[in-house]
């Protein structure tokens, strides 16, 4: 039995797969491997697979991790090919390899934000976002799990960002936690839309680009 | 990917159901075709890619050379509201490109209810509704499926419909298609010619004249075209392309699942049952065929699930034998086997067991009447008796949940067998009491009234259907008769089925109440969501069309249908002698004990393979 780990990409349409449509993707694609994905004890088994930062819908990634457990003694390689084969399109997996580091090592996300402007990057935007992002305190109404609204303050949550403005849009590189609580990068758009509504993008992309631990090093 | 979709997609529900891009969705160089075609579903991706014909025909038409089939499927609310703000027209999920364009834009149309969504969707494409006002080679407007053995409510904005099974017709019709475009036919000569392929109606090259009481007085074919269009079936099952390597999606969707078709056409004969009759005759795939085709799909799928899909599956004739051969395959890749219908008297625990492994949660029978006398009018050749022996099996193997599916407002019906369903439920029961393995789990039993449509090319095309008012009484009797406490009772709204009977048997002149309805809001009214009664009345008060003529009338026997031109195979006399020994409560006995001489066997030279 092996506890196996899968750095992917999800891009492109692929961005638009829910969580739960991802997992049931992976599980078709895990029998062309010829690998047998373990099943949990009980009368409903289900595949031990998940995935280890559930992507929100509509963003890409570069650095998507999926743990699972397969019957068989194997150090991964040759998985990533083989499941290449069977991929839709936008979702690619980069390796395959035992997993090792327990997932509550991971600590930080980093991301890629493009705040579009259709009609231009008002005038001195850049500048208050900075601004604002500089400040002590930023609080934002987030709905709970209960479904109704709460003040969350994401100042804290937010390890640095770099801002920087490009034609028609304007840039950031934001690392955020990860957990625990962690921060969606999305949301710094809910922010800039509460204090700065006049410097409000038209839409918001995002694309995760690194997972980092605790001393800022790649976790995997 | 499209800027302006990118920018919708956060706001609708489901975006995955927009962008393509699954495994084995079939990508093509364009500027390396010559030939594109836009396959359209007038419902939305989850319904559609469930669908067996359309991955057939989508795999069939991608193997031409020099032809690329793109699907294109009906938004949801909130994404057409999104695609039409932004100006945005219907696009085809492969190569993301308008299809306004496309050389051949193909409906597959299931259900009459689906009719609305055509008109929608080649709107949302800027495509001319009416077929008149597209002068035009391209887009040629086509459309095939069950809902068009009666394509007359359609016939204003269809060019050609495809009858029966489309794997070589559809091929004959591109290639056709090619030819007049290199050889810059025109339209009308272009359609001249494919009225002289079998199995093309060209609704256009017949006239349909009216008597004064509204019925039909005449059908004139002209310019060549045929009298008679009979559909196309694949005679050799072994020999018909089967989608193996078939799109899975990246979402879910109605039947996320494996489908192998074991064979087509059905032995048994209901008289209410449209597909029994146009899928005739009966031609079965072999057996070690179906099992490649079953281990291969699952091998270049993933999928874990595999259901054996047919219109009776239980009567294939080696049903078991082929459990058998799937058996090592199935247990070794954890594949589970299910099938889609059962019927009450060749139900055996002994197949349940292969199938089920593990799981057993529900059971599901179509009675469909709740008195003998009135299953022996409509043919189910299905006893109290079986459904109870079945019923009993099934709880002493360890089920606890059994489904009943009936119909109310079958012709003859009378109290006593609406009152009936009450009955079979109560005995059912009573089998569950007698024979349940653990009472301690409880039971459910289910019981389903749909309210009868009449068909066209069935024996009951010339009933009409119940008054809604009639129905709801009806409903309200059975309501009152389950007393019966766990025993749950859900019947049809009447709203639905009353508009498909109108649907199901109109003529052209229902084009224009279509369209009126559609310009009011109709769309995906086979979704309760988009339904609404109170918009076809409006659209029929509009047209000033009396909507019972169509549902509520009886026809006599010598009226000419709308669609007589239309041949499924059977003939009408057939359908005729089966409705008079319905009226007798005679039953016909299926096809494999012995031929009843409905025609259908001269579509395949004279023997059927039962």
């Amino acid at each position: 039995m092996s506890k196996l780990r899968l750095l992917f990409v999800k891009e492109a349409q692929a961005s638009y797969i829910s969580h739960l449509d991802l997992l049931r993707t992976f599980q078709r694609a895990f029998p062309r491997t010829e690998l047998e994905i373990k099943h949990s004890q009980g009368y409903h088994p289900h595949p031990i697979i998940s995935i280890v930062l559930p992507l929100p819908v509509g963003q890409s990634s570069e650095c998507e991790l999926l743990d699972f457990e397969v019957t068989q003694e194997t150090d991964g390689r040759g998985i990533a090919e083989k499941l290449n084969e069977g991929m839709p399109a936008g979702l690619r997996v980069l390796s395959c390899y035992e997993a090792k580091r327990p997932v509550k090592e991971l600590a930080y996300l980093q991301a890629a934000l493009e705040l579009e402007y259709d009609n231009g990057v008002p005038e001195g935007a850049l500048a208050q976002i900075q601004a604002l992002f500089s400040r002590e305190e930023i609080v934002i109404q987030k709905r709970t799990k209960r479904k109704d609204l709460a003040d969350v303050d994401i100042a804290p949550m937010i390890r640095e960002v770099k801002w920087a403005e490009e034609e028609g849009k304007i840039c950031a590189q934001v690392t955020v936690l990860a957990q625990n609580p962690g921060l969606n990068p999305q949301l710094l758009g809910k922010a800039i839309e509460r204090y700065l509504p006049m410097c409000q993008p038209d839409f918001i992309r995002v694309r995760r680009q690194r997972l980092l631990d605790a001393n800022g090093e790649d976790f995997r | 990917m499209d800027k302006r979709l990118e920018r919708i997609l956060p706001r609708v529900q489901k975006p995955a159901r927009y962008v393509g891009g699954e495994y084995h969705a079939v990508m093509k160089d364009k500027d390396e075709v010559d030939t594109r075609i836009a396959f359209c579903f007038p419902d939305t991706y989850e319904i559609g890619m469930s669908n067996l014909g359309m991955r057939i025909l989508y795999g069939v038409m991608n193997e031409m050379p020099g032809v690329w089939c793109e699907r294109v499927f009906a938004p949801w609310g909130d994404m057409e509201e999104e695609m039409r703000k932004a100006g945005m027209p219907l696009f085809a999920l492969e190569s993301g490109e308008p299809i306004t364009n496309h050389d051949i834009v193909a409906f597959s149309v299931g259900y009459e209810m689906a009719f609305p969504a055509i008109l929608n969707m080649l709107d949302l494409a800027n495509i001319p509704l009416h077929s008149a006002e597209r002068t035009e080679l391209t887009p040629l407007v086509i459309a095939g499926g069950t809902a068009m053995y009666n394509a007359e409510p359609v016939a204003d904005f269809i060019d050609i419909v495809s009858l029966g099974e489309g794997e070589d017709i559809t091929v004959e019709l591109v290639e056709l298609h090619r030819q007049a475009r290199r050889e810059g036919w025109s339209k009308h000569e272009f359609l001249c010619k494919a009225a002289q392929l079998d199995g093309l109606y060209v609704p256009s090259l017949y006239e349909v004249t009216y008597h004064e009481d509204g019925t039909v007085k005449e059908i004139v074919p002209h310019d060549g075209a045929p009298k008679t269009v009979t559909k196309r079936i694949v005679r050799d099952m072994d020999k018909s392309y089967f989608p193996v390597k078939t799109i899975v999606p990246s979402t879910e969707i109605v039947q996320d699942r494996v489908m192998l078709e074991l064979f087509r056409g059905c032995i048994r004969g209901c008289r209410f049952c449209q597909a029994g009759y146009v899928y005739r005759p009966v031609r079965n795939r072999s057996r070690d065929l179906c099992a490649q085709y079953g281990m291969d799909s699952c091998n270049d799928s993933g999928y874990q699930e595999m259901t054996l899909s047919s219109l009776s599956t239980s009567d294939y004739p080696e049903l078991t034998a082929l459990c058998d051969d799937l058996e090592d395959f199935c247990a070794d890749r954890h594949v589970n086997l299910s099938l889609p219908s059962l019927r009450a008297d060749n139900f055996s625990m002994n197949l349940m067991q292969r199938l089920a492994k593990g799981r057993k949660s529900g059971l599901t029978f179509a009675p469909e009447a709740g008195t003998q006398r009135l299953r022996d009018v409509i043919n189910k050749n299905v006893t109290l008796d079986d459904l109870l022996t079945s019923c009993k099996t099934a709880f002493a193997g360890g089920y606890n949940a059994v489904k009943l599916y009936f119909m109310l407002g079958l012709p003859t019906e009378t109290d006593e067998d609406v009152l009936g369903i009450a009955d079979v439920a109560a005995r059912v029961m009573h089998a569950w009491r007698e024979s349940a393995a653990n009472k301690n789990r409880g039971v459910r039993i289910t019981v389903s009234t749909s309210y009868f449509v009449p068909k066209p090319h069935t024996a009951f095309q010339w009933e009409p259907q119940i008054s809604r008012e009639e129905y709801e009484r009806r409903v309200k009797l059975l309501r009152e008769a389950m007393t019966t406490k766990t025993v749950t009772y859900n019947w049809h709204d009447g709203e639905t089925s009353f508009i498909e009977a109108v649907l199901a048997r109109g003529d052209r002149r229902l084009g224009k109440v279509l369209e009126t309805a559609w310009r009011m809001g109709s769309k995906l009214d086979a979704w309760e969501e988009y339904f609404s009664l109170q918009r076809w009345m409006d659209a029929f008060a509009e047209c000033g069309i009396d909507p019972h003529f169509y549902a509520n009338r009886v026809r006599e026997k010598d009226e000419i249908m709308p669609w007589s031109m239309i041949s499924s195979g059977v003939t009408e006399s057939y359908l005729w002698r089966e409705r008079e020994r319905a009226y007798e409560s005679v039953t016909t006995p299926d096809c494999r004990t012995h031929c009843n001489g409905c025609g259908a066997n001269r579509l395949v030279g004279g023997k059927c393979d039962v």
